[in-house]
């Protein structure tokens, strides 16, 4: 489904240059639920975010579902992400002066759809986070662990097949965590959707299918 | 897709209540100073009651002369009008008129300050003064110096009280009795070479001064020609004319006076070598430019800051599909949104200020309204300007790394 093929990050200032990523590998499968781990700083986020196609690599390419990345402009890129990937944030980056159902529909905005099945979707991810009676809610109004909830719908409004979650858990408590962690593993057995979720939580990543290890961008397990 | 942006634009506006109210308080001021001052131009200049004829009429005003190292300028005689001018081939006929002049009299032992004017018979042919009852003094009247006068409506309300007819009444200025033979619709005072309270025949004037050889009194002429295109034919005639003058003293050997369109008179400066009319032209317009330029800045600055604050917003709205150009998109309609509402608000408070101008009478008859052209237009110029202070500040939005907009919250 993703496939990375010696991928590096270099970042550069005046004087120093920082290599993020080093010459990394992965194939995921379709289906697949990976997870990244690694101490901080060691390009986890880099990693995912190359892979979510917001940030281009120095080196190397990246193929999802088969299609060649590197060379999409800016629209073509944004279509692919619309379509292909969902994202989910530690800080969760809800718009805050949006109630909760514009929120989720947001994805939605930037296809084709109209009104009435914008709110019908939105409100089935909404089901499906267990957050029905919460839809006219601001994002001020929830919980933490609510609000990663509202970030999951919004994610998956738009049925991409790929989900890509940078610690997802990492503002949340144990409980509201498993919760979440939860509903990415029904997600991933009941949809088939394929998610990579960087983390630092080894209970967490005990769960997933695979765990991948970067020490200082390079992969180390 | 609309309906989302007008949804988050509404909640951007009532989040940041202060910037709001800037950005508003800044579009509809100066959409108010601009109808405020459009309507006073217009009222000024393009007010043409009982001055109809303007497209063909040309108007003087002053003559000066001028020597080495001395000047003399000042407004036209009777009898350089009545003489000199009216020897022109191409003007069907000439009005004149003296400048308006104030005293006092009374009524009841109320003192009442009026305004005077003299006029010749033809003036009230040129000009169309509405009648509320009577009628105008002709050659005749003028001829036997008659004691007769026209009468503003406000002088007779004021002089007479609620009646239903003066004509045949008399009224007392400058301790003479006129009969009244007619009252006219008032005219504002900007319209000063037809303003007056009363309006008397020239040659009633008590100085006699109508009778004066000099070059300079204190009276206008309106030039009627028989067409618009005979209005430079006149206007050259009238310049020849001048130009075969003699001096009226050994130290002068250059004379100057124009027969001009109504506006470049209303504007003369006097001086001859700077147009009235550019120079009037170049201060409004830099006025207004300065006037819009203002608001505009101010969006764009406003705009700016607000970009690392939404920066979470667009780097979500690009992760989950939105192109840049999406993006620039919304930030342009949400600055229209903005422009609108202020635009409104501008139109509201021109016309509050413009009733208050009006219950004020801080000017004699002046009936100040919107000209509504010039809403158009300002509306026009707000939103152009709400396009372009939404422009730049949204293309630098929208260009944002999506992992450098996530990371600054």
């Amino acid at each position: 489904m993703i496939r990375l093929q010696n991928i590096e990050k270099v970042y550069r200032t005046d004087t120093v240059e920082t290599l993020a990523l080093n010459k990394v590998s992965l194939d995921i499968a379709k289906g697949e639920f990976l997870s990244i781990m690694g101490p901080s700083g060691c390009g986890k986020s880099t990693l995912l975010n190359i892979m979510g196609l917001l940030d281009e690599p120095s080196k190397g390419e990246i193929k999802i579902d088969n299609q060649q990345t590197i060379n999409l402009n800016d629209k073509q890129l944004a279509q692919f992400r619309n379509k292909k990937i969902g994202f989910i944030f530690q800080s969760y980056h809800l718009i805050n002066d949006l109630q909760v159902l514009d929120n989720v529909e947001l994805p939605l905005l930037y296809r084709d759809s109209t009104a009435k099945e914008r709110k019908q979707l939105a409100t089935e991810a909404l089901a499906k986070v267990g957050l029905s009676n919460r839809v006219k809610h601001f994002p001020s109004q929830l919980s933490g662990g609510q609000k990663q909830r509202v970030a999951i719908a919004r994610a998956i409004v738009g049925r991409p097949e790929i989900i890509l979650a940078d610690e997802p858990t990492g503002n949340l408590d144990s409980a509201m965590g498993n919760e979440i962690m939860d509903i990415l593993l029904q997600l991933n057995r009941d949809e088939g959707t394929t998610i990579v979720m960087v983390t630092h939580d080894e209970q967490m990543a005990q769960k997933t299918h695979r765990l991948v290890r970067l020490f200082d961008g390079s992969q180390v397990q | 897709m609309l309906k989302n942006y007008f949804k988050i634009a509404i909640a951007v506006l009532r989040r940041h209540k202060f910037f709001t109210f800037i950005s508003l308080f800044g579009i509809s001021f100066t959409l108010t100073i601009l109808l405020v001052l459009t309507a006073f131009i217009d009222k000024v200049v393009g007010d043409n009651y009982p001055d109809k004829k303007r497209d063909r009429s040309l108007y003087v005003s002053r003559l000066s002369e001028e020597g080495k190292g001395t000047m003399s300028s000042g407004m036209v005689s009777f009898y350089f009008l009545d003489h000199y001018v009216r020897s022109l081939k191409t003007p069907t006929d000439i009005a004149i008129s003296s400048v308006f002049s104030g005293t006092n009299t009374y009524v009841n032992d109320k003192k009442i300050a009026v305004n005077y004017k003299y006029t010749n018979a033809a003036y009230w042919d040129i000009m169309e003064y509405d009648f509320v009852e009577g009628k105008a003094f002709d050659k005749q009247a003028v001829a036997n110096a008659e004691k007769v006068a026209v009468i503003s409506e406000d002088m007779k309300a004021e002089y007479f009280g609620d009646v239903p007819s003066v004509v045949g009444k008399y009224i007392e200025a400058d301790n003479v009795k006129y009969r009244v033979i007619g009252v006219v619709k008032n005219v504002p005072i900007t319209s000063y070479m037809t303003y007056s309270d009363i309006y008397l025949p020239y040659t009633v004037a008590k100085d006699g001064n109508f009778k004066d050889k000099g070059y300079r009194g204190g009276y206008y002429g309106i030039l009627l020609a028989a067409s618009k295109s005979d209005l430079s034919k006149m206007h050259n005639e009238y310049e020849q004319m001048v130009q075969k003058l003699p001096m009226e003293a050994k130290q002068y050997n250059k004379m100057y006076s124009h027969a001009d369109p109504y506006i470049a008179s209303y504007v003369d400066t006097g001086n001859e070598n700077q147009s009235g009319v550019v120079l009037v032209l170049t201060i409004l317009s830099v006025f207004v430019v300065i006037f819009m330029l203002l608001p505009t800045l101010n969006l764009v600055n406003i705009n700016i800051t607000r970009i690392m604050e939404r920066s979470s917003e667009i780097g979500v709205r690009k992760a989950f599909g939105a192109s840049s150009k999406t993006l620039v998109y919304q930030f342009i309609v949400e600055n229209i949104i903005l422009t609108l509402l202020g635009g409104l608000i501008g139109l509201v408070l021109s016309f509050i200020v413009i009733q208050v101008i009006n219950s004020m009478n801080l000017i004699a008859n002046l009936e100040l309204s919107i000209n509504f052209m010039v809403l158009f237009i300002g509306l026009l110029v707000c939103l152009v300007f709400g396009l372009l202070s939404g422009v730049y500040p949204a293309w630098r939005m929208s260009k944002l790394n999506v992992v450098t907009a996530l990371k600054a919250q």
